[in-house]
């Protein structure tokens, strides 16, 4: 299959930096180390693999486990129609990671999304402010340990 | 206390002699969501700032928290104008996770009901469009159409926009029988409309001098922020999921993909006048498609309650039929529009009413730790939305609810190059540039 040679031509080229590759339900996936993303995410933008939308980012908690943040991005190239999905873990203690602003301009939203969510923060972007929550919000709502019906504190009236 | 607000990268750049405004969230063109402050030298804007979230109800963190089955509805409330195609995307994602085929029948119905979806959802964008440029009539006329359209969902699902209708496995009902007629009228009524507009607006020296060469879009850009569907298709790129991964049964049905040139807000207009011809044309060979009658299809069925009390009696002399669209399905269509899997689907209601057995499967499915269970693991699906590629990454933990699920809306990635769109243009340009887009704000802000 031509995705496997996708995935087998990204593991030899980065041999170190590649974890895991498959493709589970059908989805081509790879996983990397959190210090290459810019370096997988930019080879992968150009020729021959073209893919050169950036469909979605999104991040997954598992408190359990020592890398407690996985960051899953999604990537679709469409002269060549197929997708990929690129994971990496990192741990809360350095839940930092590059951001891909330089390389597409909706990584903007998506990145300020993930933190505002998760907590996760990316080195490099531009404006690291919530997206979806107001200034002042306390935790981050898409996280395990913060609990469904959790309120939040009132905020204080601005001052005029 | 301190103010918990820092000062925003837009006002904290913003020149001492410029004008500072907020349009939105209560403002009658950000369709209730939105807000965009802008720095304005006289009318030109010099620079903006998009803040979303004011619909943010936590869309996915509510899904961590319901059973498969029952999150269902919280999709309709995503893109609430075309909450049949949400039902689609969540249902095959997950079909895409249990492995599950899905009877034709069905499948022809989705698409169908997602093309009238389909329709229903351009033809709210435009009206707004035109509308907030000032053609009331257009309004009026697409308003009209769209009408028709949802009588055909209402018809068959009980409701206009809350319809959960498709459902992990195929379909809750089987199409009304009478469906034919309504679509029928839907077809004509909706065509004359589009003719309508297409005369009041193409040519409309005041419509055009505001779409058109207004905010353009470059190839390059459009791509660069993820955008897809109409908008990404009115630049000139050929990209439709339709199309390029064919679901359900668009690889054997004919249709064109209509492709703008400049990226402008016409364009975006126009991509989406055409898409909704090629929409009509998909639902006309749908109807052709289906067979005439559904095998055993009753129009007029018993409600629940006499069903039951007809099953008590113990030499009943009527057949016991249920209503085919109050709660589901006979069990002889059922065969036809739902997968034969007693795990991920619920057995028909005839079952669960008349039998010990199928009340039994009927309580299991929905009991606690039970219903359906997929395998770990993650999967990411996507369908043509009303926007563009509506996609679900859902990951699974084995349990009876989602460990995490996702929602890639494809208007998150349009409104964020808006921005970008209006630097430098006059603040009326705004307008017709955000109804272009058709922000919806159950997608967008989830």
């Amino acid at each position: 299959m031509e995705e496997k040679d996708d995935l087998s031509a990204l593991r030899a080229a980065w041999p170190g930096d590649i974890l895991d590759a498959g493709t589970p339900f059908g989805d081509a996936t790879i996983v990397i180390r959190p210090a290459a993303l810019l370096a997988v995410m930019g080879a992968l933008r150009a020729a021959p693999y073209s893919y050169t939308m950036l469909l979605d980012l999104t991040v997954v908690d598992y408190p359990d486990r020592p890398e407690r943040f996985e960051l899953v991005y999604h990537l679709l190239s469409i002269p060549r129609n197929r997708r990929i999905r690129i994971k990496l873990s990192v741990p809360e203690s350095a839940s930092v990671v590059a951001s891909l602003t330089g390389i597409w301009k909706n990584a903007e939203w998506l990145e300020r999304e993930a933190f505002d969510m998760f907590g996760v923060r990316f080195e490099g972007h531009p404006y690291m402010k919530r997206l979806f929550m107001y200034d002042g919000f306390e935790g981050h709502p898409l996280r395990k340990d913060y609990g469904l019906r959790h309120r939040q504190p009132p905020i204080p009236l601005r001052k005029p | 206390m301190q103010d918990p607000s820092p000062p925003t990268r837009f006002a904290a750049a913003a020149r001492p002699e410029s004008l500072l405004i907020n349009m939105g969230p209560s403002h009658p063109a950000m369709h209730g969501t939105i807000r965009i402050m802008l720095e304005l030298d006289g009318e030109r804007i010099l620079n903006s700032e998009v803040e979303v979230g004011y619909l943010h109800r936590g869309f996915e963190k509510t899904c961590e928290a319901r059973t498969w089955f029952n999150l269902l509805i919280y999709t309709d409330r995503l893109n609430y104008v075309s909450p049949l195609i949400n039902n689609l995307g969540y249902a095959m994602t997950m079909e895409k996770m249990l492995g599950l085929a899905v009877p034709e029948r069905a499948q022809v119905i989705r698409a169908l009901m997602s093309e009238v979806s389909r329709v229903s959802d351009h033809l709210t964008c435009l009206a707004a469009m035109a509308m907030e440029c000032g053609a009331f009539t257009a309004f009026l006329y697409t308003m009209k159409a769209r009408e028709f359209l949802w009588d055909v969902i209402e018809q068959t699902s009980g409701a206009r926009m809350t319809t959960s209708y498709i459902r992990i496995g195929g379909v809750r009902a089987d199409l009304h029988p009478d469906y034919a007629a309504h679509v029928a009228k839907a077809l004509v009524e909706t065509r004359k409309v589009l003719k309508d507009v297409h005369g009041l607006l193409d040519k409309n020296k005041i419509f055009l001098n505001r779409t058109r060469d207004v905010a353009v879009m470059s190839q390059e850009d459009a791509i660069a922020y993820g955008w897809t569907g109409p908008c990404l298709r009115s630049t000139g790129v050929r990209y439709d999921v339709r199309k390029a991964q064919p679901y359900l049964v668009y690889d054997r049905v004919a249709f064109d993909v209509p492709l703008g040139e400049r990226g402008d807000n016409f364009d975006r207009y126009m991509v989406r006048m055409l898409e909704m011809e090629q929409s009509l044309r998909i639902v006309e060979q749908c109807v052709a498609l289906l067979p005439k009658a559904a095998p055993g299809l009753t129009a007029d069925g018993m409600p629940p309650a006499e069903a039951i009390t007809e099953a008590r009696r113990q030499k009943s002399g009527r057949p016991i039929r249920l209503s085919p669209n109050l709660e589901g399905s006979e069990k002889a269509v059922s065969k036809d529009i739902m997968a034969a899997d007693g795990g991920a689907v619920i057995p028909p209601k005839e079952e669960t009413y008349t039998s010990i057995e199928g009340l039994i499967t009927h309580f299991k499915f929905f009991m606690k730790g039970h219903g359906i269970r997929p395998p770990k693991g993650e999967v990411y699906f996507a369908v043509e939305g009303g926007n563009g590629e509506l996609g679900f990454y859902i990951v699974s933990d084995g349990t009876d609810r989602p460990y995490r699920l996702h929602l890639r809306g494809p208007c998150f990635h349009i409104v964020s190059a808006l921005e970008s769109l209006i630097k430098g243009r006059l603040i009326a340009d705004v307008i017709p540039t955000f109804g272009s887009m058709n922000m919806i704000g159950g997608e967008l802000d989830r």
